[in-house]
């Protein structure tokens, strides 16, 4: 590796041993990668094509393709920095409340334009929930975090399809029976784990059709992550996944399908058995079996 | 670890220990340094406090004499059956000088009979006429009646007056002490709270002064701040943080309005003469001119606060917000605000204390005048308390020493009061 090269990169990674294997820092011709399987599926609920996303001058994105199918949990794995949470974040337009963001490409959401003009970010947010990398309760009641959604959009007509719609999703996000009792007490005073799945009961409280999970587990302990592992087998019955995880053991666990992302390319994505048991292609392979990442 | 790096730990742990001692000492002097900050200016608040509550406490205690007065029809001038037209203007002046020269009848000469006079308060006449209006049964008796004394015989009552100095050095003279003290050894004498300290507007008789108008007219001057200075402060810090556009004429505002928290406030009053008084008519000496002045100059405060208070919202909220589908405009009022609120709060008291503190805008608006009659709108002619204190700190009678520090004492605790509801509300919006 050449020292030019290393001042370039954005990670401190330094040891890359004695015997020459692409690692992270090997970046320079990742672009012209083609992406290796199979990005595309029949009847995808959500396509993108061609994505090419940039902050500022710095493209983070490089032309992405890839299909998210009916009900099925994708797992995207991939370094730090390799744009998976990024591409994700495009699929509900959150990337919008960034100023020096800029996304081009292809999205659609049951073969609508999610960034035609007459979408509307809440309807599509609607459509498709998101759950973030930090438990991010409102300082407000439990009740009050699952009815915010439900109460803007207009989904309950009463108090009592109000009550039903916040108890379904708590259930849903098998949080009932730990809070029932504290409905009014502050979401920011649960645990971390609990808090996590009142944010997922909150995404599903508006009742989408997607739920994007950027990095779910990372700031929860084991017990808690298997919990939501749990959780996300049973939500895949009625809703579709999309998962960023930097556990591989988790992507393995949950997803049927996984997607490897690499400076901001999609380097392979195939049936996540495939994928963890014979990665095609080189790069996947070290970081799947440890090498870096 | 082999055995050739173990000196070299020790040799680290040697240094290290060495620089402990140190590093020890220098985090204790800084901590003394920083009691000596605290407890110099503790003691400046101490000897500021003490200063002012020692002379001003006094205000709040105002000396009676009891006089026995002869409400005699004749001396009254007053026909059998007055009407209360006639009771009005009957001559109680004559009455109370009369009944003081029966209780002293030695006095003679003009000038002693009119330091005899100058034992009660000018007011006197007036507590009179009202208590013979209230109750006329009193006419056509001799009554004992506790009449105000007059602030320099309350001041020699209160012990303020030194009688070893030379006669002509005090304005309670010889004659008045012995009248006084023999007052005062029938029991004639009597230290009640001031209420028409609390009650009256100012008056040219330190006795008869009172700070209502000036508090009625701060808090008119400050609910007008308050109405416009605040959702205009917020909105537009809300605009401005959340909606604005990145460029060029978003940063010309902001440079602006730091440099508008800059500008010296008796600009704003003049502003507000040229602008609100001459131009647009309004009238002079009112709260409501007053209070648009202190809000021009509360605005930047409060814009500045609640942009760093919006600003320090975490990005987690707007995100979970925004997640579920909440419009830009519901993420800001349901999430942002509320988090924010204590912060925009604490900002707003700052710019609220600045403007009930605030003296030199008003004066260029006419909020100096001499106003006996106490506000009933923010259109009427009113005063505030610093404005009041510079006024009363201008007069050069005795009671109007003690007056000041009274009046400097109503303005903190009007202060208090403020901050204390301002906490109470951040409490509330704080979340549990």
């Amino acid at each position: 590796m050449d020292s030019d090269d290393r001042s370039h990169s954005p990670f401190a990674q330094a040891d890359a041993g004695e015997k020459k294997v692409l690692d992270i820092h090997d970046h320079t011709d990742v672009t012209a990668y083609e992406t290796i399987g199979s990005p595309f599926v029949d009847n995808p609920k959500m396509s993108a094509r061609n994505v090419n996303v940039y902050y500022g001058d710095k493209q983070a994105i490089h032309d992405v393709s890839l299909d998210i199918g009916r009900n099925e949990v994708i797992a995207m794995i991939g370094p730090s920095g390799c744009g998976k949470s990024t591409f994700l974040r495009t699929l509900n337009r959150m990337n919008d409340i960034i100023p020096i963001c800029r996304v081009q490409g292809d999205f659609s959401l049951d073969g609508d334009n999610i960034y035609g003009a007459d979408q509307d970010t809440v309807l599509l947010r609607a459509r498709v929930g998101m759950v973030f990398q930090k438990p991010n309760p409102f300082p407000k009641s439990i009740y009050e975090n699952v009815a915010y959604g439900p109460r803007i959009h207009g989904l309950a007509h009463n108090k009592t399809e109000m009550d039903e719609i916040v108890e379904d999703s708590l259930r849903r996000a098998s949080l009932f029976s730990e809070v029932k009792d504290q409905l009014d007490k502050p979401g920011t005073g649960l645990s971390g784990g609990q808090q996590q799945r009142l944010c997922i009961a909150r995404a599903i409280a508006v009742s989408p059709e997607v739920i994007l999970m950027d990095e779910p587990c990372s700031a929860l302990d084991p017990i808690a992550t298997a919990r939501i592992e749990e959780l996300i087998d049973e939500l895949k019955k009625n809703y579709t996944i999309a998962i960023v995880t930097h556990s591989m053991q988790q992507a393995a666990r949950v997803s049927e399908r996984t997607a490897y992302f690499h400076l901001g390319k999609l380097i392979e994505v195939g049936e996540t058995k495939q994928v963890f048991t014979m990665p095609k292609h080189e790069l996947t392979e070290n970081y799947i079996t440890g090498r870096f990442g | 670890m082999n055995n050739t790096s173990k000196p070299d730990i020790f040799k680290h742990s040697e240094a290290i220990k060495a620089s402990l001692k140190k590093r020890y000492a220098r985090e204790r002097r800084f901590q003394w340094y920083g009691r000596l900050a605290v407890l110099t200016g503790f003691v400046f608040l101490f000897i500021l406090l003490f200063d002012i509550i020692s002379k001003g406490y006094p205000a709040f205690t105002q000396q009676f004499i009891k006089i026995s007065v002869n409400l005699d029809l004749d001396q009254l001038d007053l026909p059998p059956n007055a009407t209360e037209e006639q009771l009005f203007s009957a001559n109680y002046l004559g009455v109370i000088k009369a009944s003081l020269r029966e209780m002293f009848p030695d006095v003679s000469g003009r000038k002693d009979k009119q330091q005899l006079y100058r034992l009660l308060s000018v007011g006197a006449e007036y507590n009179l006429r009202d208590m013979a209006i209230e109750n006329p049964k009193l006419l056509g008796h001799t009554t004992d009646i506790w009449l105000r004394a007059h602030s320099e015989s309350g001041s020699y009552l209160k012990g303020q007056v030194n009688a070893a100095m030379p006669e002509s050095d005090r304005r309670v003279k010889d004659l008045q002490i012995g009248w006084l003290e023999e007052l005062k050894a029938e029991g004639r004498t009597e230290s009640r709270f001031n209420v028409a300290f609390f009650t009256n507007g100012d008056s040219r008789e330190p006795e008869m002064a009172g700070i209502r108008v000036a508090l009625y007219g701060s808090f008119f001057t400050l609910l007008v701040t308050f109405a416009i200075a605040f959702p205009i402060g917020v909105f537009s810090a809300v605009y401005l943080e959340e909606f604005a556009p990145r460029n060029r004429i978003t940063d010309l505002i902001e440079i602006n309005i730091n440099n508008l928290a800059a500008v010296p406030s008796i600009v704003f009053g003049l502003l507000g003469l040229a602008v609100f008084i001459n131009f647009f008519d309004l009238p002079r000496s009112a709260p409501l001119v007053g209070g648009i002045v202190l809000s021009l100059m509360t605005l930047p405060t409060i814009i500045i606060t609640s942009r760093a208070a919006i600003q320090s919202v975490s990005p987690s909220i707007r995100e979970a917000a925004l997640g579920v589908g909440a419009s830009k405009l519901q993420c800001v009022f349901h999430h942002v605000l509320p988090v924010a609120m204590p912060g925009i709060l604490t900002g707003s008291i700052i710019g609220m204390a600045q403007a009930l503190g605030e003296s030199a805008p008003l004066l260029m608006i006419g909020m100096v005048a001499f106003i006996m009659d106490v506000p009933g709108g923010v259109t009427d002619p009113a005063t505030v308390l610093p404005v009041q204190v510079y006024l009363w700190a201008d007069s050069p009678e005795r009671g109007f020493t003690e007056k000041t520090s009274a009046a400097i004492m109503v303005l903190m605790g009007f202060l208090i009061v403020m901050n204390a509801l301002a906490v109470y509300l951040r409490k509330r919006f704080e979340l549990k």
